[in-house]
């Protein structure tokens, strides 16, 4: 398979085609929806996008953890985690146009 | 959070731009990450999190209903990994 990494500058140029702002403001504006999606999570916030899929935080609690290395216990600390749930449109996109197994 | 709520605040912050731009700002990108996922790509967002998709094989599943076996086949799903900033920060502000 050939994979390729999409970044910002893909996303940003992306936005700079659609819409008629400058490749500045393109990437301001990007950056500013990450963190838009990014401080609502912060503040415990589910972030519903529809037909691409939600972010939600939950809550883990303290468990006791190993070091793989030494084998030493080590306790894990309570921690807040996101999640991602893919939509059924974004899963469905996916295996719209390649199966696995088959060779690209 | 929902996607109108994300595109009033984004547009809330830059009053100079219509709100319909705003939509086809928010709109281009989540098409931009589906496109890309679709094509098998990995879409880096540094700080914030990667997606990419993984492969999961063929099993046999099961109705839960009826408790009849079913066929599942391989098939790809989408999966997020989190960004080390955007993880320190859920574990800071809150």
């Amino acid at each position: 398979m050939s994979e390729t990494t999409i970044t910002r500058a893909h996303l940003s140029e992306a936005v700079y085609q659609e819409v008629g702002l400058s490749r500045n403001e393109s990437a301001e504006l990007l950056e500013s929806v990450l963190n838009e999606i990014s401080e609502a999570l912060a503040d415990g916030e589910t972030v519903k996008l529809s037909s691409f899929g939600s972010f939600s935080v939950r809550q883990k609690g303290q468990r006791i953890g190993r070091n793989p290395k030494t084998g030493e216990q080590v306790p894990i600390l309570p921690r807040r985690v996101l999640v991602f749930r893919p939509s059924h449109v974004l899963k469905l996109r996916i295996n719209q146009n390649r199966h696995p197994g088959d060779t690209d | 959070m929902t996607k109108s709520e994300l595109i009033a605040r984004i547009a809330a912050a830059n009053p100079h731009l219509y709100h319909r731009d705003v939509e086809r700002i928010v709109t281009t990108i989540f098409d931009e990450i589906t496109t890309a996922l679709a094509r098998g790509d990995r879409v880096e967002l540094r700080g914030f999190g990667a997606f990419s998709v993984k492969e999961r094989d063929a099993r046999l599943g099961r109705n839960p209903r009826t408790g009849e076996a079913v066929n599942v086949s391989a098939k790809y799903v989408p999966f997020f990994k989190t960004g080390k900033e955007l993880r320190e920060k859920l574990n800071t502000d809150g």
